[in-house]
């Protein structure tokens, strides 16, 4: 389940591509009255300076709960183990105010809704600033003149006004851009974009995404982004690790992966939706995967898509496929027994049972 | 392109238009979230109401099915004008009609049985005769979607969103409508999920061949099922055309920028492709701009565009447009073209003058 | 080989873990689970259930009759031989008194309550569906909730005599506010959801939306209120009956008990402490259970 090495080095990151976040064997399980759910199993993630790594996967498969956990913004029911490193500082098990810390400084967060996060009494000028200050210890007058330069820095227009509106002014894609300005207010090492534009309309996500897209080439901010939406994923990621039931699936280089999908349940994901052209015959119809995301109580020794997948075999549901290259090097890695696409040349252990 | 199979739904006047909408205005107070809608949708075609949020679409929806009565304008429904009549008077005209909400646990009564929630319409419209008979009726719609008929027994929260979208579907067509109003029907859905909602919406419609007014704002999806398209903004249609005319050839830059701005499942494609950047503001509808209502956003304003008002006019070449800015033979420029990688700060957009990240 | 093939047909939930918890038939089966699970809920069950079979058999339960006086042993300590609780002035024996008392105050509070639900409910479901009449309404619940309740029930017993059915509509008129409140506002909640769009668009009227989908799925918001409310109407009768307004002496009831107390609380305090430990123990239990039965019926799932 736990794989060997991470590949980090081998991608064309646009950086130098050292890593930052490094974690291992992530595993999360949650207690609730109903016994206990697990929810990530086994993990390993890395994120190189100045990289964009998509995660992606469908709702309960877990990329979330492995974002939450990073910086320790689990409920107490949550059970982590494994290990989350941080600029080789050791974040699982930090106590909760070293995490305090390190968030907002070292890792910072936008969410999916973006006026909840915001007090809907304060200005945004007054909300930019009031990170400055406490966290940078800024002077009232300095945060401010910041807070406006973050504001222009995530694409909002006329910042010396918009300081002075409060949340309900804006628009969701505004207050969005408010949320980054927050986030990278103290230049976070990382930050962690959950589904930053699933509550937005497609005219506004573009922005948004250029503006991720900005600070890591501006301030070489390391980004991981989290979400369901593949056109997200093609836009902006460098890298992709595709979660299904709580694991890592398959990872890859972008391209590599939308164009060599090697596990079923991304391809599956790759040709659910609609593309471009395509319109509904009775002999053209979209690719359905069957069955649902399994919630499972505890990890079985199995491939946990087995019971969806168009190639399962005895042997799916009696081991778990280890994540591991199928040519070494290429640093496209894939969790299968029988990946899509195999050629006889390959020396994984799949090669000889062609899907 | 369009299935033709619809003409024996056995309706009064099979050739007019199942739904047609004249002018339709629906104002909350000071909010103009519909500003004169016209639009017509012939028996058996799927047609595309898209638009952002705010764009008055699903308003539209609720008027057609005369949840909401517009404040001025007309509905007609198979060539019956039903926009003053009471819900008394409505009553016979209901199953001409039905609807599918966007999500799937808020549009079924959580305390009925599925079976109960499928069976309603029939009961509520005094037909499908006797238990008996509803019942099995009731396990026909089931098996229709794609469901096993014992789902009857259980209660929504039992049943995945897929299932309960399902279930919604079997609802709304079990007295055979002729016109289906599917209000964002795959939006809450997980992709997989999605697909296979918009391949059952695809069959069913192909099968039975209820007209569909499709609102969304999932580009993909319309290219996927719609025949026709509407485009929304801040109330009023600018753009209307088939699937193929729309999408080959999109004459308003609002249109333009709606496609370019939908992201493309491919890496390679989706970073060469221009962004058009429209500002993240969508203009109030309390008090809408004045002239061309996109010209707040519109990479090609130029000042007549701010004076007057285009009106939705048809166009050669097929379709119909509202923009000063395209020819009678439906010739005009692109934002896609003007705007090649450039900012757009010396347009009327003061937005981007900071924008990060462009193109290298 | 654990992948559960029940789990892969679980509900949709969101990309969280608090969606765990399997789907029974029907959400009544879960609220009960949810309840069992929790020791307060289930002790403060336990009373209400006993305390209404006592109440039910307080007749046959009871050693002696309410007014059998023993002239020999006039306000005996508790643990007298035949006397468990004691006597009071007149050698009425206090178990017997407590147990016909809390069927005459259960009988109170639940007439009170029955009262309340049948005015309250309709009138929410009223005010919440028609705007129009919405305004009337609310003001008169603004109304009833500014008048003071023992005017009214003084003025009831003035017209009307003191007895326990006035009493009760008194204390039932008094709790007709919060049924509307609550009522009213979940009715706001459900009228909005997309299921009774749906009925409307099918050409459902105004009387089966709020007779088919409404009304049931407002019941939760009710039974919680109502939980809340008997404690109130127990307290307020014995409030009432303590000033003479309620049940009338020589009939026991837990507000008379503590009245006809009062004089010898110096020298028998068992005869007011006694009654006084079971309104509490009925009133502490009604709340419990409801507070318990309302976070059972939140569909958010339990907060700890």
């Amino acid at each position: 389940m736990t794989t060997a090495t991470t590949t980090t080095g081998d991608r064309p990151a646009p950086a130098d591509g050292e890593p930052v976040l490094e974690v291992r064997d992530l595993s999360v399980t949650f207690t609730t009255e109903g016994g206990t759910v697990s929810a990530v199993d086994g993990v390993d993630l890395t994120l190189g300076r100045g990289e964009i790594v998509g995660v992606v996967g469908e709702s309960g498969c877990g990329k979330s709960v492995t974002a939450m956990s990073l910086a320790g913004l689990l409920p107490r029911s949550a059970e982590v183990t494994g290990s989350v490193e941080l600029l080789g500082r050791q974040l699982r098990g930090a106590p909760p105010a070293q995490l305090r810390a390190v968030r907002g400084n070292e890792i910072a967060y936008i969410f999916q809704e973006p006026m909840s996060s915001l007090n809907p009494v304060l200005t945004v000028g007054r909300q930019v600033s009031e990170v400055l200050q406490v966290h940078e210890r800024m002077s009232r007058a300095r945060a401010r003149e910041r807070a406006v330069e973050l504001l222009r820095l995530v694409g909002i227009p006329s910042p010396e006004r918009r300081v002075r509106q409060y949340p309900h002014e804006l628009s969701g894609g505004m207050r969005q851009r408010v949320m980054i300005a927050m986030a990278v207010a103290c230049d976070p090492t990382v930050l962690v974009a959950d589904e930053p534009t699933t509550a937005l309309d497609v005219t506004v996500q573009a922005g948004i995404l250029d503006v991720l897209r900005g600070l890591r080439d501006r301030l070489g901010t390391s980004i991981l982004v989290i979400t369901h939406d593949l056109g997200v994923i093609a836009d902006v990621a460098d890298r992709v690790v595709v979660m299904y039931a709580g694991r890592v699936v398959e990872r890859a280089g972008v391209e590599e992966l939308f164009v060599h999908p090697r596990h079923h349940y991304a391809a599956g994901l790759l040709s659910a939706s609609p593309t471009p052209g395509r319109y509904a015959a009775a002999d053209d119809r979209l690719q359905e995967i069957p069955g649902l995301v399994p919630t499972l109580a505890e990890q079985p020794d199995a491939c946990t898509f087995a019971d969806r997948c168009p190639a399962a075999t005895d042997r799916c549901r009696s081991a778990a496929p280890p994540l591991a290259e199928l040519d070494p090097g290429s640093g496209h890695e894939v969790a299968c027994w029988h990946p899509r696409g195999s050629t006889p040349t390959t020396d994984h252990p799949a090669g000889e049972e062609d899907a | 392109m369009s299935t033709d199979t619809a003409t024996d739904a056995g309706a009064a006047d099979p050739g007019a238009p199942v739904l047609e909408l004249e002018d339709l205005v629906m104002h909350f107070g000071p909010v103009r979230a519909v500003d004169g809608v016209s639009l017509s949708i012939a028996p058996g075609r799927v047609t595309a109401l898209v638009g952002e949020s705010g764009s008055g679409k699903s308003t539209v929806g609720r008027c057609v099915v005369r949840l909401l009565s517009p404040t001025s304008g007309t509905v007609r429904l198979g060539g019956t004008d039903v926009t003053g009549l009471g819900r008394r008077a409505m009553r016979p005209h209901r199953r001409e009609v039905s609807i599918v909400f966007q999500d799937p646990a808020g549009s079924l009564d959580p305390r009925m049985l599925v079976g109960d929630v499928v069976a309603e319409p029939l009961r509520l419209q005094g037909r499908g005769g006797g238990r008996a008979e509803r019942e099995r009726r009731v396990a026909e719609q089931l098996e229709r979607v794609g469901l096993d008929r014992s789902v009857a027994q259980r209660y929504p929260h039992e049943l995945s969103g897929g299932q309960r979208q399902r279930v919604s579907l079997a609802r709304a067509l079990v007295s055979e409508p002729r016109l289906l109003v599917a209000d964002e029907p795959t939006s809450a859905l997980d992709v997989s999920v999605q697909a296979s909602v918009l391949n059952l919406l695809a069959d069913l419609q192909r099968d039975i061949g209820f007209a569909c007014l499709f609102i969304t704002h999932d580009l993909s999806a319309v290219e996927y099922l719609a025949d026709d398209i509407a485009v929304l903004y801040l109330g009023q249609v600018v753009e209307t055309g088939t699937r193929e005319e729309v999408f080959a050839r999109p004459r308003h830059p609002y249109t333009q920028a709606l496609l370019a701005a939908a992201p493309v499942a491919d890496p390679v494609r989706q970073r060469e492709r221009t962004r058009v950047l429209l500002g993240d503001d969508l203009p109030s509808a309390i008090d809408p701009p004045s002239g061309c209502r996109f010209h707040t956003r519109c990479p090609l304003a130029v000042d007549r565009c701010a004076t007057e008002e285009p009106v939705l006019r048809t166009v050669g070449g097929g379709g119909s447009v509202a923009c000063h800015l395209v020819d009678d033979d439906g010739s005009g420029p692109d934002v896609r073209d003007a705007t090649p990688g450039a900012t757009p700060d010396a347009t009327t957009d003061p937005d981007h003058d900071d924008r990060p990240g462009s193109p290298a | 080989m654990s992948v559960d093939p029940v789990l892969s047909e679980a509900p949709a939930r969101p990309d969280g873990p608090d969606h765990a918890s399997g789907s029974a038939a029907g959400p009544r089966r879960r609220v009960v689970r949810r309840l069992l699970h929790n020791p307060l809920a289930v002790a403060s069950g336990l009373v209400l259930v006993v305390a209404v079979l006592v109440g039910v058999l307080a007749p046959v339960l009871a050693p002696y009759t309410a007014e059998a006086t023993d002239f020999g042993a006039t306000l005996a300590p508790p643990g007298t031989p035949g006397h468990l609780l004691g006597t009071d002035d007149l050698g009425r024996d206090v178990l017997s008194r407590i147990l016909l008392g809390m069927r005459a105050s259960l009988l109170v509070a639940v007439l009170a309550v029955v009262t309340a639900i049948g005015v309250g409910v309709p009138l929410g479901l009223v005010a919440g569906y028609f705007r129009a009449v919405d305004g009337v309404i609310s003001r008169l619940t603004d109304l009833m909730l500014a008048f003071p309740f023992l005017i009214l029930a003084v003025g009831l017993a003035a017209v009307r005599g003191a007895s326990l059915g006035n009493a009760a509509i008194a204390i039932g008129i008094a709790q007709v506010p919060g049924i509307i409140r609550v009522v009213r506002s979940d009715t706001l909640r459900l009228k909005s959801l997309d299921f009774v769009a749906a009925a409307v668009v099918d050409g459902a009227s105004d009387l089966w939306v709020l007779l088919r989908h409404v009304l049931p799925n407002a019941t939760s918001v009710v039974l919680v209120q109502a939980t809340v409310a008997v404690p109130a109407a127990i307290l307020g009768e014995a409030v009432l009956s303590f000033l003479g307004l309620g049940i009338q002496p020589p009939a026991p009831s837990l507000g008379t008990m503590l009245a006809a107390a009062q004089p010898f609380a110096a020298r028998a305090p068992w005869n007011a402490v006694m009654p006084g430990l079971a309104i509490m123990l009925l009133a502490l239990s009604f709340n419990v259970f409801g507070d318990s039965l309302r976070d059972a019926l939140d569909p958010r799932g339990s907060r700890r």
